[in-house]
């Protein structure tokens, strides 16, 4: 009886203090914006997520202190969906039709933004998502702010068929075992494929999340890489396998000028934790490095840096930028610039402002939302690591590219309409 | 005249000696193109003298930079000219350095090489012949030619020659490609294998017999290889059965020997790890010189961090649940999660940054086509030394018979005198300790963070239930056991199954024999 007593009264308590915090939200909701931040800031994806976080509470502090969106000042809602993806879809609920909020900015992986696609096309949210994926979607309510598989995968091995990148004849296509590297390895089989790559010339290799003995796999792509051919790997490995295959990597001898890696998960964030000395001349394909030099990137990086200094972040003096974070700098400024075309944070307006909206990049480009398929316009670079951890830039496009979500390599795609289905 | 002619020999001493290449190549460095790039290398790589050494090695380490149609490089806040030696007066302010990529990397080792080799150090030379063995081109004939007339030391010459085999293999002339395949049989190395793969097929080697010659050469380089795959499978299953026995060795202590189940072992290796990490930061900010043995000073301190954490743990906390299992799995769970977050409060969410001390990175090349990386070396000694140090103090030391009583009989260990409850404390502080060494090795090889213990607790109980609950000896062939079964199948199946498939056999073992594979036989107290 006593428990229960305690229940009814802890509830009410509860009750009263939620009800409390609403009042005093809605009084402030005149003159102020909401924005949700749906990142993961414990559990195995905070290493690469948190660093999301910061650069999307730093935009905000630079547009707030710009004056705001129309006028009002934006605040961050800030909720950790822990890495687990079900809580993913929870917590964008509650961001959605608890706190109200106009805009989420979040998700890192392929399978917690597939979590949450059904509660956003349900409370019809507006969700940005800032991270190079494997395409084969396209939603309306969604605004892809990374690369699609044209702007990242294909490039890179184009990159590694050419003279300079090698003349690869032979593939290993090596992944973490999830969505993303399983399409990504299906739509690149395809293109090497109609380049006149056989099948006895790909090698498939997958391994479990948070792996860590390569020994296995590294002498696998040795003998692979035996057989008269220049051979390249193709790593999608994802989180923090890369710093024991990396490691193996530079012991077992596998030097970047006999056979290259390139890998599309690895930034300089995750290569922060590793000793890059063995690792120099692998390679990522990215849209964005920090080496990258122009004014616009300049102030970017200064601007994290400082921001790191004033919240006091661990090891603030070794901040790094990234590809994710330029996005998701991108992604808010553009949404920023749509509400004041729209005039309102009604999702439907902005969804119809954001259209070719465009933006001056961080990586030297005036990058451009496409007016139909909901994509940003990107440039690719290719990187070789240097010593520092950081990337010196190979190759690169002359411009923005438009993405391609329907990869044409994919059976079936050829009749996908390149925009959402329910405008 | 005569001051002209001092002043003008002056000069030639003072200048860096690459003030006599020509000007022409060295701009060349910078141009746009790769082919350009290369061409220039190559002419700086074929000189006679070593004068473009300190060239190409600053092209090589990203030193070497351009403004304008300068080229220079930094010694200090001084920009040096690359063409003429001098100063350049005012330094620019804004610079960037030759971009290479791998293609011209592969080209400057090879000239950085060929450069080396007319040191007079032969150890200088002899690293060099080594550097060449890959991707030597026809270009690099006449270059290993000349070095060769005037190369006395016979192993250097025997490396040059296997070089100047390979850098044939491209050769128009028939006799010249047959002699390469030949001098190229004995080198048993999977880059051979792909220099003569290509020349088993018509379309690409027209001679009959240079085509027959490398068949037969590559079959015996394939038995080889082989071989070598075979050995290299079998000691990386050794080298992951050494991590799983370290990471289980504390745990067949505190569980196998004294019955508590200790869901917190995990984070007792990473208490380990982290101390690894400390005293790395220790040695780098005070004693920067002995950097590379920080390892070695982690080991004593890991073991008394793990032991005092897992002391602290005895008296506080599982002390009270002795015979209680269940609550202390739950109670020890708790523990678990509360030393996670301590890591993540202390050290941050991230994993840290560990660096293997330069003894323990590359490998040793046992056979061609075979390396052995230091670091899985230095852990399976290490794991020898770990087992030896268990041995003696369980079998030759006080504390060692202590704990074996009060396991065995615990009642009657009282009443000879034994103090039950202190050597309960000091045999759960061991099983720490050894836990804490365990994270010391870990840390060697994988990542180093908060959660890591997550990730080793299953194995761990794996290998000590796998082995028999009460016997040290059953974890060893259990770990031994496990590590070479699951590096044969992922070779066979690849990594998910590999692991599915251990995890079958592992539940029908125990179906079977509920007692392990090893279990103690005879008399014993069971409560």
């Amino acid at each position: 009886m006593k428990t229960r007593r305690n229940f009814l009264k802890i509830s009410a308590l509860s009750s009263l203090m939620a009800l409390s915090g609403l009042v005093s939200f809605s009084a402030l909701a005149a003159d102020t914006i909401k924005v949700g931040i749906l990142h993961s800031l414990s559990g195995t994806m905070a290493i690469s997520e948190t660093a999301l976080k910061e650069t999307a509470l730093m935009t905000i502090d630079e547009i707030n202190k710009a004056g705001g969106v129309m006028g009002k000042k934006l605040v961050p809602v800030v909720v950790d969906p822990a890495s687990n993806w079900p809580l993913f879809a929870e917590k964008s609920r509650q961001l959605l039709s608890k706190d109200k909020v106009d805009v989420v900015f979040g998700c890192w992986t392929s399978v917690s933004r597939k979590s949450v696609l059904p509660v956003f096309k349900e409370l019809n949210g507006l969700l940005f998502y800032p991270v190079q994926y494997e395409g084969e979607e396209l939603e309306k309510n969604v605004f892809y702010t990374g690369a699609a598989p044209n702007q990242q995968a294909i490039p890179a091995v184009e990159y590694l068929m050419s003279k300079d990148g090698g003349s690869a004849k032979r593939f290993v296509l090596l992944g973490t075992d999830y969505v993303y590297p399983r399409t990504t390895n299906k739509i690149l089989r395809a293109f090497l494929k109609s380049k006149g790559i056989k099948d006895a010339d790909i090698m498939e290799e997958y391994t479990p999340f948070g792996h860590s003995d390569y020994q296995t796999i590294i002498a696998k792509i040795k003998k692979f890489a035996a057989e008269g051919k220049k051979t390249a790997v193709v790593s999608t490995i994802n989180g923090d396998s890369n710093v024991p295959f990396y490691k193996e990597l530079g012991n077992a001898g596998l030097k970047a000028t006999d056979v290259p890696v390139v890998a599309f998960s690895v930034g300089e964030e995750e290569l922060r934790g590793v000793d890059a000395k063995p690792l120099v001349g692998h390679l990522a394909a990215w849209n964005y490095f920090q080496t990258i030099k122009n004014p616009t990137n300049t102030k970017f990086i200064n601007m994290y840096k400082d921001w790191a200094k004033k919240q006091k972040l661990p090891n603030a003096d070794t901040v790094v930028t990234n590809d994710p974070m330029e996005a998701t700098y991108i992604g808010i400024h553009m949404w920023k610039q749509a509400v004041e075309k729209a005039q309102s944070t009604d999702v439907d307006k902005v969804i119809a402002a954001m259209a070719g909206q465009s933006f001056k990049a961080p990586d030297g480009f005036v990058v451009k939302m496409d007016e139909k398929n909901h994509h940003l316009h990107k440039p690719v670079f290719i990187g070789e690591i240097r010593p520092d951890g950081q990337f010196s830039v190979v190759w690169k496009t002359k411009g923005p590219i438009k993405a391609q979500p329907w990869s044409p390599y994919i059976p079936g795609n050829d009749k996908k309409k390149d925009e959402p289905d329910s405008k | 005249m005569k001051p002209l002619l001092l002043f003008f020999a002056f000069w030639i001493c003072t200048s860096p000696a690459w003030g006599a290449l020509d000007p022409a190549v060295i701009k060349q460095l910078a141009a746009e193109e790769s082919d350009d790039k290369i061409a220039a290398i190559q002419q700086l790589g074929a000189n006679t003298s070593r004068e473009a050494l300190p060239l190409l090695r600053a092209l090589a380490n990203d030193e070497l930079f351009v403004e304008g149609d300068k080229i220079f490089l930094m010694d200090g806040e001084k920009a040096m000219d690359a063409v003429t030696g001098i100063e350049i007066q005012p330094a620019p302010e804004t610079y960037e350095s030759i971009i290479i990529n791998n293609r011209i990397r592969a080209e400057l080792t090879n000239a950085i090489a060929s450069l080396r080799l007319q040191n007079p150090d032969r150890e200088v030379r002899l690293a060099a012949a080594r550097e060449l063995q890959t991707n030597t081109g026809l270009e690099m004939v006449p270059i290993i030619d000349r070095i060769l007339a005037r190369e006395t030391d016979a192993e250097i010459k025997s490396l040059l020659k296997l070089a100047h085999a390979q850098a044939n293999l491209g050769s128009p002339l028939a006799a010249a490609r047959l002699a390469a395949v030949e001098a190229l049989a004995d080198t048993a190395s999977p880059s051979t294998k792909n220099l003569l793969l290509p020349l088993t097929k018509p379309t690409i080697e027209p001679d009959e017999n240079v085509r027959r010659a490398a068949v037969a050469a590559l079959k015996s380089i394939e038995t080889h290889l082989a071989f070598a795959e075979y050995v290299g499978q079998i000691f990386s299953g050794l080298s992951l059965g050494s991590i799983l026995l370290l990471a289980a060795l504390g745990l067949a202590i505190t569980y196998g020997v004294m019955g508590v189940i200790n869901m917190a072992h995990g984070e007792l290796l990473m208490v380990g790890a982290y101390t690894t990490y400390f005293t790395q930061g220790l040695f780098r900010t005070y004693l920067p010189a002995y950097v590379d043995w920080y390892v070695v000073a982690a080991i004593p301190a890991a073991f008394m961090a793990a032991a005092l954490v897992g002391m602290l743990l005895e008296r506080t906390v599982i002390r009270r649940l002795y015979g209680r299992p269940l609550e202390t799995l739950l109670a020890t769970w708790g523990l678990s999660l509360i030393l996670i977050q301590a890591a993540r409060v202390l050290f941050g969410a991230q994993n840290v940054e560990l660096s293997n001390p330069s003894w323990m990175s590359g490998g040793v090349e046992v056979m061609a086509g075979l390396m052995l990386p230091w670091n899985r070396i230095v852990i399976i000694g290490f794991t020898l030394f770990v087992l030896a140090l268990i041995w003696v103090l369980m079998q030759k030391t006080r504390l060692g018979l202590f704990v074996r009583a009060v396991t065995q009989n615990r009642a009657m260990a009282g009443c000879v005198g034994v103090p039950t409850s202190r050597i309960d404390t000091l045999a759960f502080g061991l099983g720490a300790g050894i836990a804490g060494l365990g994270g010391v090795a870990l840390s060697q090889i994988a990542n180093v963070g908060p959660d890591m213990g997550q990730g080793y607790i299953v194995d761990s109980f794996m290998v000590v239930v796998l082995g028999g609950v009460g016997q040290l000896a059953g974890a060893v062939w259990a770990a031994l056991g496990l590590g070479v079964a699951t590096k044969f199948l992922e070779g066979w199946a690849g990594a998910v199954i590999a692991k599915i498939v251990v995890l079958v056999i592992i539940i029908v073992i125990i179906q079977k024999r509920p007692q392990g594979l090893f279990a103690l036989k005879g008399r014993f107290v069971e409560n």
